[in-house]
């Protein structure tokens, strides 16, 4: 009996943890905080093509409460490993529409680089998924938000949904990728 | 009760798997280690290792390179902290950390040309065979890890960024790198002792 007690508990604690953790995220002021800084600074970037984020308006995007399952990939055109990978987020988001998964590649490039590589970049491959841009020099505060596990490399990865998130700091193949995925579709 | 133990057993394998995971990603060095020595190349061809500064206080062991953007804006400025604290006891070693068969334009030539070009006062050392970068747990470059010389051996104060922002030198509002020397020679508290920045990801 003492076994099956300490089970449960630690199932309750499992379970506790995390509706602690979504709570976190159900905070409707960063929502709202978002619009009027996204419009600034599109207004101030209007020459790029892909809406650009301070970290303070781009917060919200990982943290939606909606039925989707979002595949977040920080990336930069400079970024071998992050090039190699984007075609399977591209087949991702593709595949998986069903599934209500959608990719947002969030490009880490430089504002020297967004019209001079990004834009070109995007265009020449063809991306299809969501691209958006973060600017936002205060690394170390941002980072950790992201996820306390992330040191600051890229690529690296956060798929969420409502009720769970995961973080990879490491490239991906496509097998990897869907099997990650899986789990939250399952 | 039958339930109940496959969904204990499901627990603890959860449990554990995320906690292989976590160790893992925590390689390397942490802040109070003490480290060991290394013999790596240098571009003038000349072996170096920290033994060989024996009136060093310190040192700032930076990871970086000649290809990732964020290596070269920080350039001028780990130019500026050789030239601040080099006198002070404490110089920079540059470490180039990439595989050149995986990254061409950080071969040892690259290096030597990247380091003439931008007139580097400092060793810029190739980690040859990649063996030194996994022992301090560096991930990205740039990495800085300011280390002192104490009667047992280098010991990490501090590890991650040289400040708070790559794009823009004049819009720094913190230097961590530079606190933190400030700190450490004057016998104070290093107040921010890791930072984490974006970086490139070192090429294997």
């Amino acid at each position: 009996m003492r076994y099956l007690s300490f089970w449960i508990s630690l199932f309750a604690l499992v379970l506790f943890s995390c509706s602690g953790k979504s709570k976190q995220q159900d905070n409707p002021k960063d929502v709202v905080s978002a619009s009027p800084s996204i419009e600034e600074t599109k207004s101030s970037e209007n020459e790029v093509k892909f809406p650009v984020y301070n970290f303070d308006s781009f917060e919200p995007l990982l943290h939606k409460e909606d039925n989707t399952i979002y595949v977040v990939n920080f990336w930069a055109t400079w970024c071998k490993p992050c090039i190699e990978e984007l075609p399977y987020f591209e087949k991702v988001n593709a595949e998986f529409k069903d599934d209500n998964v959608k990719v947002v590649l969030v490009s880490l490039d430089m504002p020297s680089m967004w019209k001079s590589r990004l834009e070109p970049f995007v265009e020449k491959k063809g991306l299809q998924s969501e691209v958006v841009i973060l600017d936002d020099p205060k690394q170390n505060t941002w980072i950790p938000k992201v996820s306390e596990e992330w040191g600051g490399g890229i690529p690296a990865t956060l798929i969420y949904n409502k009720s769970k998130r995961s973080f990879y700091e490491r490239g991906f193949t496509y097998e990897e990728l869907t099997n990650e995925l899986n789990q939250f579709i399952n | 009760m039958k339930t109940f133990k496959i969904l204990g057993a499901l627990i603890l394998l959860i449990s554990m798997a995320s906690f292989v995971t976590t160790t893992s990603a925590e390689k390397g060095y942490d802040i109070g280690d003490t480290t060991s020595d290394f013999s790596l190349k240098n571009i003038d061809g000349k072996m170096v290792s920290l033994s060989d500064y024996s009136d060093a206080k310190g040192f700032l062991v930076i990871f970086t390179c000649n290809t990732c953007p964020y290596a070269v804006a920080y350039e001028d400025r780990i130019i500026e902290l050789d030239a601040k604290y080099k006198s002070k006891g404490v110089p920079v070693i540059a470490i180039n950390p990439n595989n050149p068969v995986a990254k061409p334009g950080d071969s040892f030539e690259k290096m030597k040309v990247r380091a003439k070009e931008k007139g580097f006062t400092f060793p810029y050392l190739l980690d040859e065979g990649q063996k030194v970068y996994p022992q301090y747990g560096a991930t990205r470059t740039p990495h800085v890890y300011l280390l002192e010389k104490t009667a047992s051996g280098n010991v990490v104060k501090y590890i991650g960024a040289i400040d708070d922002n790559y794009q823009d030198a004049s819009k720094v509002e913190e230097k961590y790198v530079e606190d933190a020397v400030d700190a450490m020679l004057a016998g104070k508290e290093i107040k921010v002792t890791s930072t984490k920045a974006i970086g490139c990801t070192i090429k294997v």
